[in-house]
């Protein structure tokens, strides 16, 4: 402690002018930055508006530029993450940093462990009854000794939370903390964030997200391309106005598109039946059929068969029994090369897993798929001056932010590596495109454009299967929407008569009628 | 310009510096031995670079490393720890002897390349064994190649006994060594084409090598099986799902990679060694290929370089030895770089992977500099 009086100050922390600079790109630039004492702050911007940086710089991980930090109203110098977590910031990340195979004691003491007879032995009883004491304090629910890799993302979430409030922290930094979680946990986590405010704790909150923003926050300091754009008291302001803040120019939310009649039956699936890695029935004997000209959304929550669905109509995984056909002719456990020659696009659900060669360059990566294909490839030796030429045509015109096409696909931020991806794809010209959570982790200006695309390519008379956890865009796009519950189909809803409430029941299990019946019938079962 | 300079460094820079610091720890060590390690170092250089009979001898040690060098880079470009040169190169040069011996009336021109092209692909089968069984059956390749090897160096201490024994062959008294190549079968001495190169041994296989480096370099990075092998090496999954196969190119990588160090022991045999001795132990060019890779970045050019360093430390330790330093003194040059280089490329991996778990799909503004 600094005095007493210093606690009178109302303001935690304040960063003064930070400017960081890397070679070639200015991160931030004369930041200011102030965090009051029991509020939760929230600093919004798209993916490399300068964010994570600039809370790199408090957390000690970066060395601003130029710029002055005050905590509590004394000058600091955070050279490292121990200067942080000393004055009392800590920092939960985005992937949490936990050992798997360790309990939530052993995770939540790791480094400032209490010990026996001079640090020969760890006293485990001490650990777990510190644990019980920081989670009690803070009404933060965990097992002790359950061990990580048996506990939700939820808990672990938690249990970052209480390593960190374990070392002291005061003021705590949250990155994307619900990117990773279900609506129901991030609900939890805001009741979560409340208590520890109350507790006399401070928060930033690291988003994109505007609606968590509205739920979540006191206050919001807009961030875009490394200036900060103006702060905010939540309550005076609404969505559009931050998303507008946000990404610079006023962004659609919801995306109109014209009525259309359906053409050919392009995709056809027949009680298709697909096992999980672990030898389950994931996908349990499903049949649909997607149309030329139509948007057809497979809904539901995250699990429940999506992607052993997608990965067996690509070839990746495969199928035990059904049949899949493409333009009448049957495609069933084809190679993922055949199928992809077959007439398929695939925008994969992981783009780090299954998207892109991250090591790789950007233009090698923007022909994985084709990259055999003349021109970029005859008689097997690869034409780079045409690969680098695509790459250059397909950056310029979809807006791939990236220095050239040489600078590897993993040093590109999120959302421009969906583009690239968007991009790589939608060149092939599909003539079925299967589009899983395309928009994941992408920030509001990305989506809207991935959103254009795929309604463009409806218009073109494509097929288009979308399989989405979220179900704004899934109603905001679908013309047809499949809700899969437990490996099932629990029913086919034309997009336009669709409601969240059905969709939301329909999801947790409940047949078609029920669902339409479920209006009236019980309020417990509702699904956000 | 500029920026290409710059970028050519920073990648440069890993290898160079390891090897700066090598050599600096060397030099202590040499005093720890009570000699000068300025003496020390101009006799290392006297003694493999300093005159065209000395460089020579450096060449002919470097021309098996550079192969069994691209082998282990050919295989981590696949994401492959191909730990087997040593079997690969085993059973290639019994296989050169044998077939140099059952075709010894053909003319040389026509020889060479049938014992080229035989050590080739006994290695590249060699390799291919552990390649079919890791995309077939998942078995680490680490494990199947070392075992490998010892099958290798077995069967041909076998057949250094048996069917290509002198005794057998030749009706002369048993021996611990096979019979020789025929004269047709040998790779011509430099010393041939240009007399200077005198008393070393060196022979035109080091060309055969170089050029297969730049071959290798085409084949990784500009031609379609290169790209694939690349994009296995770094990230199965996405290969699988454009469309490539892991498990056809793990198996091609490996038998390349078999081939390669087939390659080496077939040119040996024909250039230096003539026959094939019966061993307790592996040969070691394989262990050493592995080094020659890891300096060289995995590099099929890069190796060049990398080879020539590990062959001139081999070469001018006798001239250090005759300048009273231990020539075990450039083990642990060859082993401080070896462990700056695979330390910092292992902290690089760690880096990168801390990177991911901590922000992936963040801009990684350091990266993009450094590209």
């Amino acid at each position: 402690m600094k005095g007493r009086w210093k606690k009178d100050l109302p303001k935690v922390l304040e960063m003064k002018n930070i400017t960081k600079v890397f070679p070639g790109v200015v991160a931030n630039d004369k930041v200011n930055f102030d965090l009051e004492k029991g509020e939760i702050h929230v600093l919004l911007g798209e993916n490399g508006a300068g964010k994570t940086t600039l809370m790199n710089i408090l957390y000690g991980l970066y060395q601003a530029t130029s710029g002055e930090i005050y905590f509590h109203g004394e000058k600091v110098d955070i050279k490292g993450p121990n200067d942080a977590i000393n004055l009392g910031i800590g920092m939960v990340h985005q992937h949490f940093m936990l050992v798997e195979n360790f309990t939530v004691t052993e995770n939540i003491v790791l480094g400032s462990e209490p010990s026996k007879a001079n640090g020969l032995y760890l006293d485990m009883e001490t650990a777990r009854n510190t644990v019980k004491e920081v989670s009690d304090n803070f009404g933060l629910k965990v097992d002790p000794n359950a061990l990580i890799q048996d506990i939700s993302v939820g808990l672990s979430q938690r249990v970052e939370i209480l390593k960190t409030l374990h070392k002291g922290a005061e003021v705590l930094i949250l990155d994307e903390p619900t990117a990773v979680l279900t609506p129901q946990e991030i609900d939890e986590l805001g009741v979560i964030l409340k208590n520890l405010t109350q507790e006399g704790k401070s928060i930033i909150l690291i988003t994109h997200k505007l609606k968590e923003v509205l739920s979540m926050s006191d206050r919001v300091t807009v961030i875009r391309r490394g200036k900060i754009v103006d702060t905010l008291k939540t309550k005076d302001t609404n969505i559009d106005q931050l998303a507008e803040m946000m990404v610079g120019r006023s962004v659609k939310l919801t995306s109109d598109k014209e009525d259309k009649t359906p053409g050919d039956v392009i995709l056809f699936i027949e009680n298709l039946v697909v096992k999980d890695t672990r030898k389950y029935d994931a996908v349990k004997s499903i049949s649909f059929d997607v149309k030329a000209g139509e948007i057809f959304a497979v809904a539901g929550v995250d699990g429940n068969g999506q992607k052993e669905l997608v990965e067996a109509l690509t070839g990746l995984t495969k199928t035990v029994s059904g049949k899949v056909s493409l333009c009448g002719k049957d495609i069933t456990g084809n190679k993922p090369k055949k199928v992809l020659e077959a007439g398929v696009g695939h925008i994969p659900e992981d783009r780090h897993k299954r998207g892109l060669i991250l090591q790789n360059t950007l233009a090698e990566n923007l022909i994985l798929g084709y990259h055999y294909c003349p021109p970029f490839a005859r008689k097997g030796v690869m034409n780079y001056a045409k690969i680098n030429e695509h790459a250059r045509t397909l950056i310029s015109e979809y807006d791939v932010r990236t220095p050239n096409e040489y600078v590897t696909a993993g040093s590109l931020s999120g959302g421009n590596q969906q583009k690239a991806i968007i991009a790589r794809e939608f060149y092939k010209d599909p003539v079925l495109l299967i589009a899983s959570q395309p928009t994941r982790g992408l920030d509001v200006g990305a989506i809207e454009f991935v959103h254009n695309r795929l309604i463009e390519q409806r218009d073109n008379n494509k097929a288009v299967l979308l399989v989405s956890l979220e179900l704004d865009e899934v109603m905001n796009l679908a013309d047809r929407i499949a809700v899969i519950y437990q490996g099932e189909i629990m029913g086919i809803v034309e997009g336009k008569d669709a409601t969240e409430r059905q969709l939301g029941l329909m999801m947790a299990g409940a047949s078609m009628e029920e669902a339409i019946e479920g209006g009236k019938a019980d309020n417990e079962n509702k699904i956000a | 310009m500029k920026t290409r300079l710059l970028n050519v460094w920073s990648v440069l820079k890993l290898p160079l510096v390891a090897i700066l610091v090598g050599f600096v720890v060397g030099a202590f060590c040499i005093m720890l031995a009570g000699s000068n390690p300025l003496t020390a170092y101009a006799a290392l250089l006297k003694g493999s670079l300093a005159s065209l009979p000395s460089f020579g001898e450096t060449l002919y040690k470097v021309t098996p490393i550079l192969l069994t060098g691209l082998a282990a880079a050919i295989g981590f470009r696949c994401g492959l720890f191909n730990i087997g040169g040593e079997g690969q190169y085993v059973v290639a040069a019994i296989a050169t002897v044998g077939v140099a011996w059952s075709f010894q009336g053909l003319p040389h021109f026509i020889l060479v390349p049938i014992l080229l092209i035989t050590g080739a692909l006994v290695g590249g089968v060699w390799g291919g064994i552990a390649g079919i069984l890791k995309a077939k059956r998942g078995i680490n390749e680490v494990i199947t190649t070392i075992m490998l090897n010892w099958t290798a160096l077995y069967l041909s201490n076998y057949l250094v006994r048996t069917l290509l024994n002198p005794s057998r062959l030749l009706d002369k008294l048993p021996s611990g060594h096979t019979v020789a190549v025929p004269e047709a079968a040998r790779l011509m001495k430099l010393k041939v084409i240009i007399p200077a190169f005198g008393y070393s041994s060196a022979h035109t296989g080091i060309f055969i090598a170089i050029g297969v480096a730049v071959l290798m370099w085409f084949i990784l990075f500009k031609t379609t099986l290169g790209y694939e092998i690349r994009a296995v090496g770094f990230n199965p999954t996405a290969s699988e799902y454009g469309g490539i196969s892991s498990a056809k190119n793990t198996f091609l990588a490996m038998f390349i990679s078999g081939g390669l160090a087939g390659l080496a022991g077939a040119i040996q045999i024909m250039g230096l060694v003539y026959m094939v001795n019966q061993s307790p132990e592996l040969p070691g060019y394989g262990f050493t290929g592995l080094c020659v890779a890891l300096v060289g970045l995995s590099h099929p050019l890069g190796c060049i370089p990398a080879a020539l360093l590990f062959g001139i430390l081999d070469n001018g330790s006798r001239q250090m030895q005759l300048a009273g330093i231990p020539k075990e003194i450039n083990a642990i040059i060859s082993a401080v770089i070896l462990v700056f280089v695979a330390g910092a490329l292992l902290l690089k991996y760690i880096n990168v992977y801390f990177e991911k778990k901590r922000g992936a799909g963040k801009p990684r503004f350091k990266e993009v500099r450094e590209v």
